[in-house]
Order: structure tokens, then C-alpha cells, then sequence
């Protein structure tokens, strides 16, 4: 599984305040620490609270490629900031995120294109969020179809379900792990798939464990990638559990360390 | 309608050992051999790079092996009773590029030579031979914790390959290996799960999974070939997969398994040498890397085998 370490992000106090400090080495430490968890992949956002996230996001893709060299997925529902963030970036780069919608569609797979970039696809439009794993699955379609017709590599797109909360949208939370399962036959070869985890667990109390719970049944659907808190070491030793389980990774005694090494 | 070849993407590579140093490098060797470094399963030259042939070693003995087959000892003839002399006849007129040291009289049932002996010879051989080193234990770990470190001292700075390191003592040879700058041989019992738990191990002491060549452990044609073929081929898929504990070449002792067989028993008879050349074809297909043999006939047969499947 591809882990996206989720923690540079506006939201969290500690990132909006070294953002609006300019303090690089907050965002240095917080980089380091989630790619020493095992964070393959890392994500940038600005923050709701950036006046200027064109340029702040430059410079937060500056800061972190100062002490890495991994990819770094730009975090913005604003084609622009994520361009500028791509014009700024030398690692590898992950686009995060467009929606079905195509106005969208034409800007961000042309980017993903010139960039090289891989991209996560949100099945989610201008219509509002899906109610079921139909609605899912159709939006995912047009987005496939999308990156088919311009010419994009349909194995770099990572398709997002939208996870829902389960404290307030339970009935939906077995439709987003059957549509994990159904984007791989929507063509050939298969688009990958993502979540952004939290989500699942937004407003509940027992987070972490909801969050390794439904990460490990996403696992078994097929979840190929999500964005998480990579310092949650019990979230992440049941995501390698999971995956030796799947016969995904070859056991030895040493299984968890053998992740480290990888 | 053309059939379409479906080409894998790997994302991981097979690590790349280097065996031998030159004299600008702080060895004496005159060349030295790369094993590894594929990106890609044996001999699929479209789906990836496959930078480096693998390689034959010629397997002598510090001890005349007198227990050989009447048909490998007519092949060396009296030079098995010196194992310089030896040496010098594979690099010389069989032109051996890479040399597999056994130490077999270490072992206390076949002489019980000491650790100064053997640091000794291999100083010698050192001397005599300008190919690089393959030094193996005599398999009794005791024994072994006393020689390798002494051999490993002796051959500082050439950068030989030395084992086996075992699950249940591998400390002795990693520490010894990680301060003479070798690198080392992994052994496990035909398992996999051993193989990776084995790598980490030794990986922890500080010996970069860069350095490590995994003796899988192999059976000979008719003596669990396809449970040796299968255990490699799963590591290799692996360590392709992105699986870096187990992105290490194989050695695989084709010789010394080969001449076990019952077949290879008849006397007067060429069946040995085509015991080892099969066994040796289905390991290459396996994934090996370094491939440990005994009769030079065999030898020249597989060496432009590779030659041919690498078109040149």
C-alpha cells in the first residue's frame, strides 16, 4: 500500500502557525518524522486559513523538499495553487485531488500530463456527494473515461469512494468498501485506488481504532494507497498485518521491522 | 491477429554485489565480477535491465577431496593435493574468473586445521591468483567462528564473498565481514520465511542488505530441484515487487549437490557432468546469480549457455 502521510496540512495548529511564521524547520521535523514512521508519499496542503495559498504552498513544497526526496501530493480543490505547487516541485508529484467534474477534468489531467504526475480522482461533482456505490462507480467512470480520451495513463489515477463518517453516514460505509472493490473492472488496465481515512472516523471518539478497523477492510477490498496519520504506529502495524495476511508481503518473524527496511 | 507481449513493470531491483577489489581500491585483484542489479526475472531482456551475466565459480578444496567422483578427480588430476596449485589450473587453463574456496579441512571429522592455517592459505592463494574470492566455511559453526574471522582478516580490503551466516550464527562472520569491508552469504534451509528474517538480522548489526548474497539452498535434478526453483522464483518476484530484504542475488552450490546424486555414481561415466549442467540450467532460469561448480566440462558448457541467452 502507498501511505500518504497526511499531517502537513493548514488545518493542524502547530502547520498554520509555522505556515504563517515562514518557520521551515516545523514543516522540515514533520516531514522527517512521517517518512521515518514509513510514509511513502507526502501530503501538502495550505490550510483553509491561507490568504495566499498559491504561494504558500510554494513554499511548503521548498521547505520539504529540503530534507526529502520523496513524492509529495498537492492538496487543493484550486487547479491553480496546484500548479503552482508543480512548478515549484522537483520530486515526484501526485495531484490531490479532481473531481467528475469535466471543466476540472480538462484542467487537472492536462496538468497531471505535463507534470508527470499521478492523480487522485474524487467521485464526487458539482451534484453533490454519492449516496451509494452506483453513484460511485458512475462517477468514477466518467473520470476514467476522461484520462482514456486525453490520453493519461489510467494506472497512475487513483480513484477516491468519498469516505463518509460512520457516526453520521453508516449505511454508506460498506457501499465505499464494495466500491473499492468494483473501480478495478471499470476498465483495463485498472485505475488505483485511495482514501483519505479520517474521514471515516470524523466526529466519533474512538478514532484510531475505527481507523484501523476500516483501513484494514478497505485492505481486503483492495485498497492500492491512503492518506493517513502515519504516525499512528498501531494503525500502521495493522495495515502490514493486514497485508501479510493478503499474502501481499512474505512473512518473517521480523515482519513489522522488515516494513522499515523497505 | 499479432499476439500482444505483455511487459511487466517492476518497481524494485535486484541489489548489485560487488565481488573483488582492483589494486586502486585497495585490493589485488586484476579484475572483479558484478552479480545482480536486475530489474527484472532471469533473461526477460524487454521487460527490464538485466546489467550483469551471472557467473560461474570454480568450487576447490583446502583438502585433497578425496570422497570426489573418480571423474572430477581424473579431471585435476594431482593438483587437488595442493590447493594452490589447484587454483592455478582453473584460472590458468580453464580460465576460471571467480574462485569458490571450501574449507573443508577445518571441519574437526576432515583434519581440524586451524584458523592460522587456513588464514594462511588463503593469503597464498591471494598471492598465486588474481581472481576474486569466494571463502567457505566447513559448515561446523564452532569451527567456523574460529577460521572465517581469521580468513576474513587475512583478506582485508579485497572484498571476497564469505559464509555461510546461518540463522543461529550469523554474528561472529557479520561482525567479521562488516570490518574487513567483504561481503557475505546468507544460508537458508530452502525457506523463504528464514531467507528474509535472516537478511533483517544481519541488516541490524549494520551490514547493508547490499552486501548480503542469499544461499538459498538447492537440490539437485531429482533431489527437490522444482522446491528450490519455486523458493527462488518467489523471492525474486518479491524482491521485484519492492520487497528490499529480499533484493539480494542467490548462490546456489550446484556442484557439491549435483555429484550427491545416486545418478552421478556410475562409474566410468559423463552422467555427473550432465547431472550438473541440467541442475545448473534450471537454476539460472531460477534466478541465480553465482552458480558454485565442480567439473570443468560442465563449466564450459554453461558458461556459453549464458553467453548465447545474452546474445553475444
Amino acid at each position: 500500500m502507498l501511505i500518504i502521510g497526511e499531517l502537513i496540512n493548514g488545518m493542524y495548529a502547530n502547520i498554520g502557525k509555522a505556515i504563517k511564521e515562514k518557520n521551515k524547520e516545523i514543516i522540515k521535523k514533520c516531514a522527517l518524522e512521517q517518512i521515518n514512521a514509513g510514509a511513502d508519499a507526502l501530503d501538502v496542503n495550505c490550510g483553509p486559513a491561507s490568504r495566499k495559498p498559491a504561494e504558500d504552498i510554494v513554499w511548503l513544497v521548498e521547505a520539504i523538499q529540503e530534507v526529502t526526496d520523496r513524492p509529495l501530493s498537492l492538496d487543493s480543490s484550486k487547479p491553480e495553487v496546484i500548479e503552482a505547487g508543480l512548478k515549484a516541485l522537483k520530486n515526484k508529484s501526485i495531484i490531490n485531488s479532481t473531481t467528475a467534474d469535466q471543466d476540472k477534468l480538462d484542467k487537472l489531467i492536462p496538468l497531471a500530463k505535463k507534470y508527470n504526475s499521478k492523480l487522485i480522482g474524487l467521485t464526487i461533482s458539482t451534484k453533490g456527494i454519492p449516496q451509494n456505490k452506483d453513484q460511485r462507480l458512475e462517477l468514477a467512470a466518467m473520470i476514467v473515461s476522461s484520462c482514456v480520451e486525453q490520453g493519461y495513463p489510467v494506472e497512475e489515477l487513483y480513484i477516491d469512494p468519498i469516505v463518509m463518517p460512520v457516526n453520521v453516514a453508516q449505511a454508506q460505509t460498506r457501499e465505499i468498501l464494495e466500491a473499492i472493490k468494483e473501480f478495478k473492472i471499470i476498465s483495463e488496465p485498472s485505475p488505483k485506488t485511495i482514501v483519505g481515512l479520517s474521514n471515516v472516523s470524523q466526529g466519533a471518539i474512538a478514532r484510531n481504532l475505527i481507523n484501523r478497523t476500516f483501513l484494514v477492510m478497505a485492505l481486503e477490498s483492495g485498497l492500492d494507497a491512503a492518506i493517513l496519520d502515519p504516525l499512528d504506529r498501531e494503525l500502521l502495524d495493522a495495515a502490514i498485518t493486514a497485508e501479510l495476511i493478503l499474502n501481499k508481503q512474505i512473512y518473517c518473524d521480523s515482519y513489522l521491522e522488515a516494513f522499515k527496511k523497505k | 491477429m499479432a499476439e500482444e507481449v505483455l511487459i511487466e513493470k517492476w518497481p524494485g531491483t535486484v541489489s548489485s554485489v560487488t565481488i573483488g577489489a582492483l589494486k586502486n581500491e585497495g585490493g589485488s585483484r586484476s579484475a572483479i565480477i558484478k552479480v545482480g542489479g536486475q530489474k527484472t526475472l532471469p533473461f526477460l531482456f524487454k521487460e527490464g535491465q538485466i546489467p550483469n551475466k551471472p557467473v560461474v565459480a570454480f568450487e576447490i578444496w583446502d583438502i585433497s577431496p578425496d570422497d570426489w567422483h573418480p571423474e572430477l578427480i581424473k579431471e585435476y588430476g594431482t593438483s587437488l593435493k595442493d590447493p594452490v596449485v589447484w587454483a592455478e589450473k582453473c584460472v590458468n587453463d580453464h580460465k576460471a574468473e571467480l574462485l569458490c574456496i571450501k574449507l573443508q579441512g577445518a571441519h574437526p571429522d576432515f583434519g581440524n586445521k586451524t584458523a592460522k592455517e587456513e588464514a594462511g592459505l588463503i593469503s597464498q592463494l591471494l598471492k598465486k591468483v588474481s581472481v576474486p574470492l569466494i571463502i567457505y566455511g566447513c559448515g561446523d559453526n564452532e569451527k567456523d567462528n574460529e577460521i572465517l574471522p581469521a580468513c576474513s582478516e587475512a583478506a582485508k580490503g579485497e572484498k571476497c564473498l564469505i559464509g555461510d551466516a546461518v540463522q543461529e550464527n550469523y554474528k561472529t562472520l557479520t561482525a567479521a565481514v562488516l570490518a574487513d569491508g567483504h561481503n557475505i552469504i546468507a544460508e537458508s534451509p530452502i525457506d523463504i520465511n528464514i531467507a528474509k528474517q535472516l537478511n533483517i538480522l544481519i541488516s541490524d548489526m549494520g551490514l547493508s542488505l547490499e552486501r548480503i548474497v542469499i544461499n538459498p539452498t538447492i537440490g539437485a535434478l531429482g533431489y527437490g530441484l522444482e522446491y528450490a526453483y519455486s523458493i527462488m522464483e518467489r523471492a525474486r518476484l518479491a524482491a521485484l515487487s519492492g520487497d528490499k530484504t529480499l533484493a539480494c542475488p542467490f548462490i546456489c552450490f550446484i556442484g557439491q549437490e549435483a555429484w550427491r546424486a545416486k545418478e552421478t555414481k556410475v562409474e566410468e561415466s559423463q552422467q555427473g557432468i550432465i547431472w550438473e549442467q541440467v541442475t545448473a540450467i534450471a537454476l539460472l532460469e531460477a534466478g541465480a546469480d553465482i552458480l558454485v561448480m565442480r567439473h570443468p566440462k560442465a563449466i564450459e558448457k554453461i558458461n556459453s549457455h549464458i553467453q548465447e541467452l545474452f546474445g553475444s
